[in-house]
């Protein structure tokens, strides 16, 4: 029998208690090297198990390779490993002493933006790949302009195959500054370019000793440090009300707790606090955060809220500060992805998820058609097909509370829903595409290039 | 030269980043939510392992101080561990819950399933969890799936639709885009629900021991009279072994998995506390499947066919 353990050295209990987690994804095909980047994380994070690593070394063998391919930990599907592509996103996790990781690897070819959309809707952080021989190319400005539509807060560059160009700093410096200015303009907040060598391992997780002059973190550095918790003070606080809960028992006879995930920002006890769509205000007397009285919560636990008064609230009602209350309107206009293989058209009756309130919906105009790789704007499509990016203007059937996505990504975000057979059908993100671009730096504040 | 957004000291102090058991909590509790606000009958799959009993306890804290609006349903293979079962009716014991039980060993008895010549029973559980489901109507059924056990799992969605012959199929799995789940089946399907989907084996451990959570005796290194087969340590017992050739002896072992005692493994352990096991899956080089489940050695997809069938 073998032994299942070996002496490393394993995290503290409390060490592994006291981490955050960080939701990234990844963006970049085979031939950037992105299966050899994430086989490198999980790898050196010691996160490739023993029998996982012998099975692919089997299957690679058995396919007539001489290395292990890293793709097969991912490519999880009989279809996938047939046909030597990855069909969906393939989520991994990992850990480090700092930091738990969940990563949504993103196939490069085959349903591309639908996949990359998917995952980057909960990334924090977003990793493009570009190949240092080949600089920023078409697919490049596809993936920055996807993190820029989803809002993804952290945008990283990693330059790979820095050994192919002799490690040579004006090669990188001549396309972050490109990507950069490319993924500003599309209002991305922040972009951290990395030189790397995935295969050599160059700042990768360990520093480079090719690079020596990159003064910058390693890829996992960053990751690793990268802030997780968003400006809660500039944010508006909203908690989409999922369940009612009455206990009606004879210890709870009047218990009435409004349960919820804190979507935006921060509630207190005591706050004014309105709930749409209906309008009623009261105030918050309580907040169960899972068993413990607490004064306040934030973004993203899960609570139960007691109010003062006793009016009408309901699976489906958003509990908003009175001071803060977003408008309601039956008329949204959104930029959207289309997921599904049926199209989307003109005069389409759908269903449309927003928080927890699922309404009818028709979808009225189809205004543009969006391509990625050069932002071009094709008039009045008719429909959208899998995979398009464009404009919508939705009627529903009920008033709806949304927030524009840029102030918001879960209020300011909905689904589409097929009626007759339950597909979803298309992301929304309510409101203008892409921010407006960061206010242009004076070249003269240092020698580089500023992120 | 390059200079570097700097980013790290204030923000891992910051008051309002939570910890990652608190991220996953918060995650698992949603989803429970909005399975009791969208469904009409939804179940819990409970074995009495760990992962099942995370899944309660999660409930149980969602829900509270109401109690939880699920009943339980536990497929029985005939050859479970006396110990969990014990666990498994105190805990229904004490929380005044419902349990559903789907027996193998009923199907077996009336000759519809037939025992395979290996003994194993695992495959055989499908039908009887599947007719139960259609019998009762549930139409959703929660199950403790984590994305990280298995590779066919990686890609699995928190809600997965089944068909009315519980049959997954990978292609018909809706994106599942922020924490919108799509929750719409039509009348005779429905959909699995997976709120550990996100959770790590040593996350699962590492929230027991915050949350104090008792377990069954097994997951903890005792003596235990065992014999090898197919590389692993399996319990002697009347479900057939050892078989002629197999020798029993007694050794200190433990369980990191729990299920039909025909496949699965007891490892090698001495860690009898909470810190010392997962100390232990810190250090390990083995995932759990591939140091314990015989089941998932069988082909590179056998965990993705026995979920097209309608396995949890």
């Amino acid at each position: 029998m073998t032994s299942t353990t070996e002496p490393t050295e394993p995290l503290s209990v409390e060490q592994l208690s006291a981490t955050t987690l960080l939701r990234f994804a990844t963006a970049g095909s085979v031939d950037d090297g992105k299966s050899t980047l994430v086989g490198r994380l999980l790898h050196d994070s010691k996160s490739i198990l023993t029998d996982q690593l012998e099975a692919v070394e089997h299957a690679s063998r058995n396919r007539g390779q001489d290395t292990p391919d890293l793709a097969l930990l991912t490519d999880g599907l009989r279809a996938e490993r047939e046909q030597g592509i990855t069909i969906d996103v393939a989520y991994r996790y990992f850990a480090t002493a700092r930091r738990r990781f969940i990563l949504a690897d993103t196939p490069g070819h085959v349903q591309y933006t639908r996949n990359m959309v998917t995952g980057a809707s909960t990334a924090d952080l977003a990793v493009v790949l570009v190949d240092a021989r080949n600089g920023v190319i078409e697919q490049t400005r596809r993936h920055a302009a996807v993190a820029a539509l989803l809002r993804v807060p952290h945008v990283v560059l990693a330059v790979n195959k820095m050994d192919l160009v002799g490690y040579e700093e004006s090669v990188f410096a001549a396309i972050a500054e490109e990507f950069t200015a490319y993924a500003s303009e599309l209002g991305v907040p922040e972009i951290t370019a990395i030189p790397i060598s995935a295969l050599a391992g160059d700042n990768v997780v360990e520093p480079s000793a090719n690079m020596d002059w990159y003064g910058g973190p390693t890829v996992l550095e960053h990751l690793e440090t990268v802030p997780v918790s968003h400006d809660l003070a500039h944010c508006h606080a909203r908690l989409p009300v999922q369940y009612v809960i009455r206990p009606q028992t004879a210890e709870h006879p009047d218990y009435r707790g409004y349960a919820g995930q804190i979507a935006a920002g921060t509630f207190r006890v005591g706050e004014r606090v309105t709930v749409l769509p209906s309008g009623r205000t009261t105030t918050i007397s309580g907040i169960d955060l899972l068993g413990k009285p607490v004064d306040a919560a934030w973004t993203t636990q899960s609570v139960t809220v007691l109010l003062a008064d006793d009016i009408d609230v309901s699976r489906g009602d958003l509990i908003v500060p009175s001071k803060d209350a977003p408008p309601t309107t039956q008329d949204v206009e959104a930029t959207v992805c289309h997921v599904a293989d049926e199209a989307l058209t003109v005069g389409h009756r759908v269903l449309l998820k927003h928080g927890t309130r699922t309404v009818k919906a028709i979808v009225k105009d189809i205004p543009s058609r969006l391509t990625l790789d050069d932002l071009s704007l094709h008039p009045h499509p008719g429909r959208l097909v899998a995979n398009d990016i464009g404009r919508v203007k939705i009627r529903t059937a009920e008033p709806l509370p949304v927030d524009s996505y840029a102030d918001s990504r879960r209020t300011g975000a909905f689904i589409l829903i097929d009626p007759a057979d339950g597909t979803t059908l298309t992301a929304g993100m309510v409101g203008e595409s892409f921010a407006a671009p960061q206010p242009v730096k004076d070249e003269s504040d240092d020698d580089g290039w500023d992120f | 030269m390059t200079t570097v957004a700097s980013v790290s000291e204030e923000t891992e102090s910051s008051p309002y980043a939570l910890s990652h058991l608190d991220s996953l909590e918060s995650e698992a509790v949603h989803i429970f939510r909005e399975v009791a606000g969208e469904f009409e009958k939804p179940v819990i799959l409970f074995s009495g392992g760990k992962d099942s009993i995370v899944m309660l306890h999660l409930a149980l804290k969602a829900f509270a101080p109401a109690a939880i609006p699920f009943t339980l349903l536990h497929v029985d293979t005939g050859h479970n561990f006396p110990e969990v079962l014990d666990y498994r009716d105190r805990t229904v014991e004490r929380h005044g819950l419902r349990l559903h039980v789907a027996s193998v060993q009923d199907y077996i008895d009336r000759g519809v399933l037939k025992e395979r010549p290996d003994g194993t029973r695992n495959p055989l559980q499908t039908l009887p969890l599947t007719e139960k489901i259609q019998s009762e109507r549930f139409d959703a059924v929660f199950g403790g799936g984590r994305r990280d056990e298995e590779k066919a799992r990686a890609k699995e969605r928190v809600f997965s639709l089944r068909d009315e012959f519980s049959q997954w199929d990978p292609r018909r799995q809706r994106p599942e885009l922020w924490n919108l789940y799509n929750g719409r089946h039509a009348p005779g399907e429905h959909v699995r629900v997976f709120p550990l989907s996100n959770w790590t084996e040593l996350d699962v451990w590492q929230y027991i021991a915050r949350e104090g959570i008792e377990l069954p005796e097994i997951y903890f290194a005792h003596e235990r009279e065992v014999f090898q087969r197919s590389n692993m340590w399996l319990t002697a017992g009347e479900w057939g072994g050892p078989k002629d050739g197999e020798t029993v002896e007694k050794r200190l072992v433990r369980y990191r998995t729990v299920g039909d005692m025909s496949c699965t493994g007891a490892v090698d352990s001495d860690a009898t506390t909470l810190d010392a096991v997962i100390n232990e899956i810190a250090a390990s080089r083995l995932t759990e499947r591939g140091a314990t489940r015989a089941d998932d050695k069988m082909s590179e997809a056998a965990m993705e066919d026995r979920k097209r069938e309608g396995y949890f």
